[in-house]
């Protein structure tokens, strides 16, 4: 009998695997599957569609597309600039959200509740519901550049950045970790006469890693992943970021194994990003679901 | 005491202001002035100074009737008949243009018709791809908020079990998410493409039986085809909110209903799904709200194509207010998906009040 019941556990264990692996194939074989045809040419490339060879590197392998693919369209460029944005938005966000966030938890000042609640309410409004008026709002927007006084920010860095440094989720995530530290912490160094900037800097900023890390990845995936806004701001070559830049790059008919090669280019990169952080990656989107 | 250390309006300003001044020039004016807008006739570029239309736009949009057609009759007073022996109908357009009888009906288009005896029920509106948009919307909200939001939950509860190298298939599961939607559409146009991927394996599991359609070119299945890969494309997101609920509920529930000799269904029935309630409803809402916001799969994959069968809200607000420079139709557009959207979070609000 007890020979039957553990047969019974290893059958069941193996079912388990098969159907965990079963799914996994469901969520892997289209990435496989843009990588391989990547380095494909585009006769082989339809052809091995019909077999399991679409998932294989047989065949002609070259990196023949990618160079093609830069050939065509300033591809080096648009990843340039989806950097700098993305690098640039994250790091000022991070600033300017935890300094609100520090200020709502720790200090107290007339104002502050409303403010606050004016910061969560935001999170309820949906960006698409507000970026034909904000296209209007940043045509119009004066700014002070090497040049002296310009008006309008379309077809900058700056429009891809500076409406996107402040918002309602990463303020609220730093004020969720924000109120759970010690408060004793704060007032024994003040009671120090230590400044407010040197408790934000030395105190508070050391021991909030595990919120900055998952402020930093959710904004990330919303800065680089980003489609609608720059679409409709940016219209000049020079300023466009990957994602649009890949929507223009289609119009152009290239073949499709350079179209792969497009792809994997401005994937694989946050991909391995992703695998070597995957963890922190998982966390930081559960976190957003622990609110209320 | 403690409390004066830490009041200070000056200090709490400097620091609460860069970030609250941000985020009010750039969200809360824009979200004003949608609804300001909306009641105007701005366009993007326009020699006319802005008029004030009141709500003209709303107007324009929402304008929906429903019209009668009689069948059309010889001089017996028979009806006439086609071919098939279908009744003939006037021709909507003899009511809805330049017919001083019917003034409520002017400049109205067919959306739909359906029969009702001899008569024709036909629905009229102003602005019948506007309709179509928030019916395509709704249609993708209520099929992909559930399905997605059952699969995620069911993938939780499938990588929340103790197995060795689980979180290998956990990792896989989300791995999707990190990739743009941009990317996953232009991948996936090659997948659904008549001779692509999709039909090949369909054509190969089926040893050459099945001949799959062209799937985004086919009004039929277009749609179909965007909710399908945006489930796949998102599950992995509300898979790991899920999983972050189920982990709240107390081992100790467990034991004991493993000690009752509940069954599998009974301990999900009555010690787990109780413990979701309100992941649930936070699941929901998420899904919702992305899912109103639909666009970027639209414009990649099909443009609101073929014949408006995937055109959306969000979609027509941009092709509006951007493509043709309609800012205050566009305008418009977005108080409505707005308003949409509040509705769902004050559901949620009430869902998950305090009892």
């Amino acid at each position: 009998m007890a020979g039957v019941s553990q047969d019974n556990q290893g059958l069941r264990l193996i079912t388990r695997y098969v159907v965990l692996t079963l799914i996994a194939i469901i969520f892997v074989f289209p990435l496989i599957f843009m990588v391989m045809s990547s380095l494909k040419p585009d006769l082989q490339l339809l052809r091995d569609t019909s077999s399991i060879r679409a998932f294989l590197p047989v065949g002609d392998i070259s990196l023949s597309n990618y160079t093609a693919a830069f050939n065509r369209a300033p591809v080096a460029t648009f990843i340039f600039n989806s950097v700098l944005v993305t690098g640039i938005t994250v790091l000022l966000s991070l600033l300017f959200c935890s300094l609100a966030a520090f200020s709502f938890v720790f200090l107290n000042w007339k104002g502050r509740n409303l403010l606050l609640s004016i910061v969560l309410a935001t999170l309820i409004i949906p960006f698409e519901t507000i970026a034909i008026p904000l296209l209007l709002l940043v045509s119009q927007l004066p700014w002070i550049g090497l040049d002296g006084l310009q008006t309008g920010w379309l077809n900058t860095y700056r429009v891809q950045i500076i409406p996107w440094i402040a918002d309602g989720l990463t303020i609220f995530l730093f004020v969720q970790f924000f109120k759970d530290l010690p408060r004793d912490l704060i007032e024994a160094s003040r009671v120090e006469g230590a400044s407010w900037i040197q408790i934000y800097c030395r105190v508070v900023m050391p021991l909030a890693g595990p919120v900055v890390a998952t402020a930093a990845i959710l904004k990330f995936l919303v800065m680089y992943n980003q489609y609608l806004w720059p679409l409709i701001v940016v219209q000049q070559e020079t300023y466009r970021p990957v994602m649009v830049g890949l929507g223009y790059y289609f119009q152009l008919n290239p073949a499709w194994g350079e179209i792969m090669a497009y792809l994997t280019v401005i994937t694989v990169p946050v991909l391995a990003f992703y695998l070597v952080l995957q963890r922190a990656f998982i966390a930081s989107i559960a976190s957003t679901g622990v609110k209320g | 005491m403690a409390s004066k250390l830490t009041t200070s309006n000056r200090a709490g300003w400097a620091f609460a202001l860069p970030g609250f001044g941000l985020l009010t020039l750039f969200i809360v004016v824009p979200f004003f002035f949608a609804f300001f807008l909306s009641l105007t006739n701005q366009r993007l570029i326009s020699p006319n100074p802005t008029e004030f239309v009141g709500l003209d736009n709303y107007r324009n949009l929402l304008s929906i009737s429903v019209l009668t057609i009689e069948p059309a009759r010889d001089d017996t007073g028979a009806v006439m008949r086609d071919e098939d022996g279908n009744p003939e109908y006037p021709r909507v357009r003899s009511f809805t243009r330049n017919n001083p009888d019917y003034p409520q009906y002017a400049g109205m288009r067919e959306w739909f018709r359906w029969h009702s005896g001899d008569d024709a029920k036909v629905v009229v509106a102003t602005d019948v791809v506007f309709w179509k948009s928030l019916r395509n919307t709704l249609m993708f909200v209520l099929v992909v908020a559930p399905v997605q939001g059952g699969l995620a939950l069911v993938l939780a509860l499938l990588i929340n079990q103790k197995l060795r190298g689980i979180n290998i298939y956990r990792a896989i599961y989300f791995m999707p998410v990190v990739v743009s939607i941009v990317v996953v559409s232009l991948l996936w146009r090659f997948i659904y493409a008549e001779d692509g991927l999709l039909n090949s394996i369909l054509s190969a599991f089926s040893f050459g039986m099945f001949e799959g359609p062209d799937w985004l070119g086919n009004e039929d299945t277009a749609l179909g085809a965007i909710k399908a890969m945006s489930i796949w494309q998102a599950v992995g997101f509300h898979m790991v909110i899920w999983l972050s609920g189920l982990q709240t509920i107390s081992p100790t529930l467990y034991e004991a209903s493993s000690v009752e000799g509940a069954s599998k269904w009974q301990t999900f029935r009555y010690v787990t799904w109780p413990g979701l309630r309100n992941t649930a409803v936070l699941v929901l809402i998420v899904i919702t709200m992305q899912a109103f916001a639909l666009f970027a799969q639209i414009d990649v994959m099909t443009n609101g194509g073929p014949l408006d069968s995937t055109t959306t809200v969000v979609f027509q607000a941009v092709e509006r207010g951007y493509g043709k420079q309609d800012i205050s139709g566009g305008s418009a557009i977005s108080v409505i998906l707005f308003l949409l959207v509040l509705s769902i979070s004050l559901i949620q609000r009430y869902l998950t009040r305090e009892r």
